[in-house]
């Protein structure tokens, strides 16, 4: 019984750490800018498909991929950015949806051009496969390395936020971004470094979770959805929100599975629906 | 709609000239009798684009005129489609009473008119429970409270196999013929006049709702709704009625569909068809009416067209249209064409 | 000595360490155009906040006539004769002139849930409509969209919105903001022409149209009221001109 406690909570943390990699870009950005992004698991996407590529056909190790998938993602998100999404800024939140989900469609139509619809495999490193057997429970040697790399990442994050001048003036800008322009800050260009880094988050996510979840061109639509719950849980512009959503949905999707498989997703939603109601801003939302 | 010069005419009846039909409107209502004349093999595709649009008839009405953005609208449109099939097929329920079970045996019911009716009430219903959560909230929060309950639809529609079918779908469902008479069959040849008729007729009265002070009422919210609390305005109850209304239509289109087909699958509830018949109505042109129904010929006779396609590669071009038209097309094919017309009249004035 | 038509005891609203009210006390009798001035900062559209409903005091009581409506909300509130317009215009922008008066118009006659008539069959509503822009010497352009409408233009349709709802108190915050001198003219005489129903209390920055137009002004600065009286009282008054020209800014 404990056992599968500890296990339910240990692939729930997993995926909860996944899913906050993959929406912390998106709460910041949405919090600074307001603009709704729904191509945010687009660039999830192409970090994973950037390391499959790299991976099968020039032989690339696994971790070397890692990095690229987060660059790759974070220039082709500049480029998006530059061309389409700034002219959308003071938009409405239907036109700004509309062309993003243009954008995930797109990428949606390319992928599987390119790659094909099956879903594609990564040979992991012999390292990080197999698991550890303790308490009556087995600990994927992937999800543990996954948690660990995240950690790290939520900790560099916290500390670039907190400590930095660059953190100050992104947290400005989405506290009030009327008064971080008036201070003399750059708002156009803190968002998009701040676009670009989540992006390329949201890029290294998706490289880390062709293990976890797989990967085909479906992605960027499946994991929209959580990676929004995630955000309107947690609240718009703050990574403690993210983290604290993301767990909440990771665990409760493992629960889930485990102990209820006849609800499907129908309980995640229900709660979200319900959490929204009772805090249309999210948990840790201002206003 | 006819414009007058302000010096000569009271403003009553500027407004009242409005009202009147245009000789284009008169014209595509006209058209829409050609499939059965001209090309009765496209019967069957025709009555699809005349459900599809409905559907996004009713989509306009919440978010072209109260500013309601849906991901989830298909919710109704499943409903309704589920409903119709449901009750064509017998039920035997027991009841644990004390003493012994009771046996009680519906029977189908077939009739389509009134099983029609019954799919749009219940559609309604449903849509008048949930707004009383959509009326209260706006930007994000309202997004995803529409794509979450959208989902949460579709999941009890996948799981309550025992009532829908789960995956597999809705079996066993028998309609009765239209009128005693005229049976749905594989051709089209009752489903596409069933279909443009009902289309026609609540057309007819979406026109009405748009051009009364109602649907000024709704229009204000969708452009300002904090005005409308300054003039004292009831938004929370425009809204929950608008999208009652609107869940009662989207409702009856489903619930055509599931009549002509005699099938009812996941397909008519899941966030692909709401994502769908939003793509539709902007293409065409949100807030204008006719904007989902040309939105609608387009999209589905040009996805008819590609069918041999891989589903996947189908949504390259609409992703690209879809930007396209947010980036230069503001207000879809019909706001472009309005612009046209009337650069053409300023030009040759 | 008749109620005052709008009245507030002792008002009083802080966020945090910053106190936007201290003290409030006002008191409308019916007809009266009083203007409410002071610098930047000092609380007049906070004070049109609280008396409206969107914000809740700390302290103090605010009257319509006889009736307290402190805990009301603001939707009743309008419904009750007490309206505003916005320094920043809250417009409908494609909405024609004639549409969104008539809009206002028949939500305060309770036809806004009709659905099953055109607007036009509510005829009267529309005269109606057309008589407040004609007043507004906005009849020429009652068919335009709003957002075509010259900037001076739709300051006099946020007015002609807040005429729309027949009120009894019209709270104007700062209604030549942003007009150009040209159109002022405009505006001023419009507003001269309002009703002696209804009574009028307006922010200004615009001098010239508080001294032409006000009975009585009053003189907010840092959240609290400094002196009220006649045109020629505040002129004179040292204080007021310390406040203005010893280094407060004008805007």
């Amino acid at each position: 019984m404990l056992a599968s406690v500890i296990g339910v909570l240990f692939d729930g943390f997993a995926y909860g750490m996944l899913l906050f990699l993959l929406a912390v870009g998106l709460s910041v950005t949405l919090g600074m800018m307001n603009f709704v992004n729904l191509a945010h698991c687009s660039f999830a996407m192409i970090g994973g498909y950037i390391t499959v590529t790299l991976m099968s056909e020039a032989g690339w190790s696994f971790f070397a991929s890692l990095p690229v998938a987060f660059m790759g993602a974070a220039v082709v998100s500049v480029v998006l950015e530059r061309l389409l999404y700034r002219r959308l800024y003071r938009a409405t939140d239907l036109d700004q949806s509309l062309l993003t989900i243009g954008i995930v469609f797109v990428s949606i139509a390319t992928a599987a051009y390119i790659y094909g619809t099956a879903q594609l495999p990564v040979q992991l490193p012999g390292y990080l496969r197999g698991s550890y057997y303790e308490f009556g429970t087995t600990f994927g040697v992937y999800r543990l390395f996954l948690i660990g790399i995240s950690l790290v990442i939520s900790i560099l994050l916290v500390i670039t936020l907190e400590y930095t001048r660059f953190g100050a003036q992104v947290r400005a800008a989405v506290d009030n971004q009327r008064m971080a322009r008036g201070l003399g800050i750059d708002v156009n260009s803190v968002f998009a470094i701040t676009f670009a880094l989540g992006c390329g988050l949201a890029g290294l996510g998706g490289a880390l979770a062709i293990e976890m979840v797989g990967l085909d061109p479906n992605f960027a639509f499946a994991y929209l959805v959580y990676v929004l719950i995630v955000v309107s849980v947690g609240g718009l512009g703050s990574i403690g929100g993210t983290f604290t959503a993301a767990m909440l949905l990771g665990i409760s999707d493992s629960a889930g599975k485990y102990y209820f498989p006849q609800f499907g997703a129908f309980l995640i939603y229900l709660v979200m629906i319900a959490i929204l109601m009772w805090r249309p801003a999210g948990l840790f939302g201002r206003r | 709609m006819a414009v007058m010069s302000n010096a000569v005419v009271t403003p009553r009846q500027y407004l009242h000239a409005q009202l009147r039909w245009h000789w284009i409107e008169v014209a595509f209502w006209l058209a829409t009798l050609l499939p059965i004349i001209v090309t009765p093999k496209y019967l069957v595709l025709a009555s699809q684009v005349a459900i599809t649009a409905l559907f996004a008839l009713s989509l306009d009405l919440i978010l072209g005129y109260a500013g309601i953005v849906s991901l989830g609208h298909a919710a109704f449109f499943g409903f309704g489609a589920y409903t119709a099939g449901i009750i064509t097929k017998p039920w035997t329920m027991s009841l644990p009473l004390p003493g012994r079970d009771l046996e009680i045996d519906l029977p189908g019911w077939g009739e389509p008119l009134t099983g029609l009716l019954i799919s749009a009430l219940g559609a309604g219903l449903l849509g008048y429970l949930m707004s009383f959560i959509i009326s209260r909230f706006r930007h994000l929060p309202l997004i995803m409270l529409t794509l979450g309950l959208g989902l949460l639809l579709y999941e009890v529609a996948n799981k309550a196999s025992w009532l829908t079918g789960g995956a597999d779908g809705l079996q066993g469902i028998h309609v009765w013929p239209l009128l005693g008479t005229f049976h749905f069959d594989l051709y089209g040849y009752t489903s596409y006049p069933y279909a443009l008729s009902v289309l026609f007729l609540l057309f007819l009265i979406c026109r009405r709702l748009t051009n009364s002070p109602f649907g000024l009422s709704l229009r204000g919210i969708r452009e300002n709704i904090t005005r409308m609390r300054a003039v004292g305005a009831e938004s929370r109850s425009h809204l929950r009625i608008v999208y009652t209304i609107s869940a009662a239509i989207a409702g009856t289109a489903g619930a055509i569909l599931t009549q002509t087909t005699e099938t009812a699958s996941l397909g008519v509830i899941e966030f692909q068809r709401s994502a769908d018949v939003l793509v539709m109505l902007v293409l065409g042109g949100v807030g204008r009416l006719y904007g989902g129904l040309i939105g609608a010929i387009i999209f589905m006779v040009a996805r008819d067209q590609f069918s041999g396609i891989n589903p996947q590669f189908w949504y390259f071009p609409i992703g690209a249209m879809l930007i396209f038209v947010v980036l230069f097309l503001p207000n879809g094919i019909l706001g472009g064409a309005e612009r046209l017309m009337a650069a053409i009249r300023s030009r040759s004035s | 000595m008749s109620t005052p038509v709008l009245a507030t005891r002792g008002l009083d609203k802080r966020f945090g360490s910053l106190v936007v009210a201290k003290d409030i006390e006002l008191a409308l009798p019916k007809g009266v155009r009083y203007a409410l001035i002071g610098p930047n900062g000092a609380g007049k559209t906070t004070l049109i906040n609280l008396i409206t409903g969107m914000l809740q005091p700390d302290v103090g009581q605010i009257f319509l006539g006889d009736e307290e409506i402190t805990r009301l909300g603001p939707e009743q509130r309008v419904r009750r004769g007490l309206v505003r317009t916005f320094q920043i215009n809250s417009l409908f922008p494609n909405l024609t002139a004639l549409e969104a008066v008539t809009l206002a118009v028949c939500e305060r006659r309770g036809n806004a849930r009709v659905w099953w008539r055109p607007v036009v069959a509510y005829g009267d509503a529309v005269d109606e409509a057309h008589a407040i822009l004609t007043t507004l010497l906005l009849a020429p352009v009652c068919h335009r969209r709003t957002r075509e409408l010259a900037y001076g233009q739709q300051r006099l349709l946020e007015i002609a919105l807040a005429l729309a709802t027949r009120p009894k108190v019209l709270l104007l915050d700062e209604p030549a903001a942003g007009v150009p001198r040209d159109e002022s003219s405009e505006l001023f005489s419009a507003i001269n022409s309002l009703s002696q129903d209804i009574t009028i209390l307006f922010i200004e920055h615009d001098m010239n149209l508080v001294f032409k137009l006000a009975s009585r002004i009053i003189v907010m600065v840092g959240g609290r009221i400094l002196v009220e009286g006649t045109p020629d009282e505040i002129s004179a008054d040292p204080r007021v001109r310390e406040v203005y020209l010893g280094g407060a800014h004008h805007g």
